[in-house]
């Protein structure tokens, strides 16, 4: 794109760019980035800042300057906090289990759904399955809590049809576990298939028709032409998600979680909620966050570096 | 052709009932929710209630927009549901338009856009940015359910990289009829984009609409909470006292507590397939570079 604007070369020179009107005058185009660049700064920038009191006993009584600086006391805290390594490792179960669901479940319905020849039965579906995606997490569980209910629908069905005595889904902490990661799975699955969808609809028919005149059966052209040309983008979507390892949804276990089944079904983001905002414990809850942040931000350079370098992917 | 052979006529069957299958149960929760809403107390109570209202009556939805709280709390939601969408249409699409001039146009371009990368990567995280509402006076104000999330940086990437796509031969065109970057960017640029725009604003109401958290810590006023956070106070921290002294007597709480969960997803619901026309198309469109 941006080869074909510039035409004369001088050799030697920097080439000097035949100004236009419009061209002239870049400070309309500083102005117009200054009011995102100047929210930017109060919400994101300052707030960074603020992240030193990770390192200090942060009394809301003496402010920033006078609290006293306490070094990684925080830090040292958390490594000797067994329920730390708990939620640690709640987190992550929670993050891998839904990342590899949503991998694998969206790019066989994609494969399923790519069978439905009667579009108006392919839309149907879509329009039904994505739905989910954009109701938030307190209607959810605002659903959820009444059906799982021991009184509930689904322990109606499950002891009118099996005969099981009722299950407590969220009072139960491996129960909570399934329930978070299956409710999960049935929120998002239709949304993330969007992309399979059209990395789909992008794959050339002739590969094909050149198949069929080779006497390539439906299931030989599924194996040999459509998950070939799916597994690309089924790399990147993996590489990607590699920066949530550690964000196991907040809202979804903040809304359905209680006392009960903190053991197994509190989170780090959960937990710097309680600790800082409840107990008023402002500094060690802002160092365990520190802690989150720094992990997801070495994820994400990673995982946006080897995607760029096996598939060229960018997002600017 | 594979598709005349039997076996694939039989797999074909099956496929078409799963998926059908699969698809209505990511309905069926909403549907029941709804029957429940639309059923007398005394079988919603008693758990008889599963895809079709007994004993139908609306008395829980005219108990719900009786109920002062939350009427105030839908009207919390409205304002700032549209004025947080108005404001980040304006900042966000401005800032897009130009960081998606060339960097050889717009030197600071590249600098513009790791400024706001950055704030993609690494946040302050939830404490900092609580007592940063609380030294800037905005507790208990509208304004602090809007500031903190109205520069959404992917939206921006979304816009720009979508920009980059309008020919270039529009742009020179206005510029030699003497147009500068503004009138160039409403005039040429805001009318193509469109489609894209509209996606996003649809996301970002949808985004406001959904939003809860905020409320929670910065709102303490009973009747300043957006309805996104009334209802978590009523559905997870089962706060009671807000719902209706009413309902506890004659026993309505499932039913009342249904038919405020559906009016609260129903908007929603609304604006879903138009979001769903046009969020297929535009965030394809817009993600797609050269």
């Amino acid at each position: 794109m941006e080869a074909n604007t510039v035409q004369q070369v001088n050799p030697g020179k920097t080439p000097r760019v035949p100004r236009k009107k419009g061209s002239k005058q870049p400070w309309v185009l500083h102005f117009m980035v200054l009011p995102a660049a100047l929210l930017v700064f109060i919400f994101s920038y300052i707030p960074m800042g603020g992240i030193l009191m990770a390192f200090q006993d942060y009394k809301p009584a003496l402010g920033f300057a006078d609290s006293p600086w306490v070094g990684l006391k925080h830090f040292e805290y958390m490594w000797q906090n067994d329920y730390f390594l708990k939620i640690t490792w709640n987190t992550l179960l929670f993050a891998c289990s839904k990342m590899v669901m949503n991998l694998i479940i969206p790019f066989f319905f994609a494969l399923l759904l790519n069978e439905v020849r009667k579009m108006g039965l392919k839309r149907t579906i879509q329009t039904m399955v994505y739905l989910p995606h954009f109701l938030s997490w307190v209607t959810l569980s605002g659903i959820l809590i009444d059906m799982l209910a021991q009184t509930g629908l689904i322990n109606q069905f499950l002891s009118g049809v099996f005969g099981i005595k009722p299950i407590f889904f969220l009072g139960d902490g491996n129960w909570f576990r399934f329930t978070v990661i299956v409710s999960d799975v049935w929120k998002e699955f239709g949304f993330n298939m969007i992309i399979f969808l059209a990395a789909l609809s992008g794959i050339n028919p002739s590969l094909y028709e050149a198949a069929e005149v080779d006497g390539a059966g439906r299931w030989k052209q599924t194996l040999y032409i459509t998950i070939p040309a799916l597994i690309p983008i089924a790399i990147v979507v993996a590489t990607l998600a590699l920066g949530n390892v550690l964000n196991a949804n907040f809202d979804q276990i903040f809304n359905l979680y209680s006392p009960l089944i903190y053991q197994q079904g509190d989170i780090i983001d959960t937990f710097v909620y309680r600790e800082g905002l409840l107990s008023g414990q402002f500094s060690f809850a802002t160092a365990v966050n520190l802690f989150k942040s720094v992990i997801s931000l070495i994820l994400i350079v990673i995982s946006y570096r080897l995607a760029y370098r096996f598939a060229g992917y960018r997002i600017f | 052709m594979y598709h005349k052979t039997l076996s694939y006529r039989v797999f074909s069957l099956f496929n078409n009932i799963f998926l059908t299958a699969v698809s209505v149960l990511c309905l069926l929760p909403l549907v029941h929710l709804l029957m429940v809403s639309l059923s007398s107390s005394a079988p919603a109570n008693a758990g008889l209630v599963s895809f079709w209202p007994i004993g139908f009556t609306l008395e829980a939805y005219a108990k719900t927009f009786n109920n002062a709280n939350f009427l105030a709390s839908l009207w919390v939601s409205v304002e700032r549901t549209v004025l947080g969408t108005a404001l980040a249409l304006i900042v966000n699409t401005i800032a897009a338009y130009a960081l998606s001039k060339e960097s050889r146009v717009f030197r600071a371009r590249n600098i513009y856009l790791w400024y706001f990368v950055i704030t993609m990567l690494f946040s302050g995280g939830l404490i900092p940015g609580y007592i940063l509402i609380l030294k800037l006076g905005l507790m208990n104000s509208l304004m602090a359910l809007i500031l903190p999330g109205l520069v959404a940086v992917f939206n921006i990437i979304l816009m720009l990289n979508f920009f980059r796509t309008v020919p270039k031969d529009l742009e020179e065109a206005s510029f030699i009829d003497g147009a500068g970057q503004f009138r160039t960017f409403v005039s040429i640029y805001l009318p193509v984009s469109l489609p894209v725009i509209a996606t996003i604003s649809l996301l970002v109401m949808v985004g406001h609409w959904n939003a809860y958290f905020d409320g929670i810590i910065y709102i303490r006023d009973s009747e300043k909470l957006p309805l996104a956070t009334f209802m978590q106070t009523i559905i997870v921290q089962a706060d009671m006292s807000k719902i209706d002294s009413n309902a506890l007597v004659n026993g309505t709480q499932r039913t009342l507590r249904a038919s405020q969960i559906f009016i609260s997803a129903l908007p929603i619901l609304l604006v879903y397939p138009f979001l769903q026309r046009f969020f297929v198309t535009g965030i394809v469109v817009g993600a797609v570079k050269e």
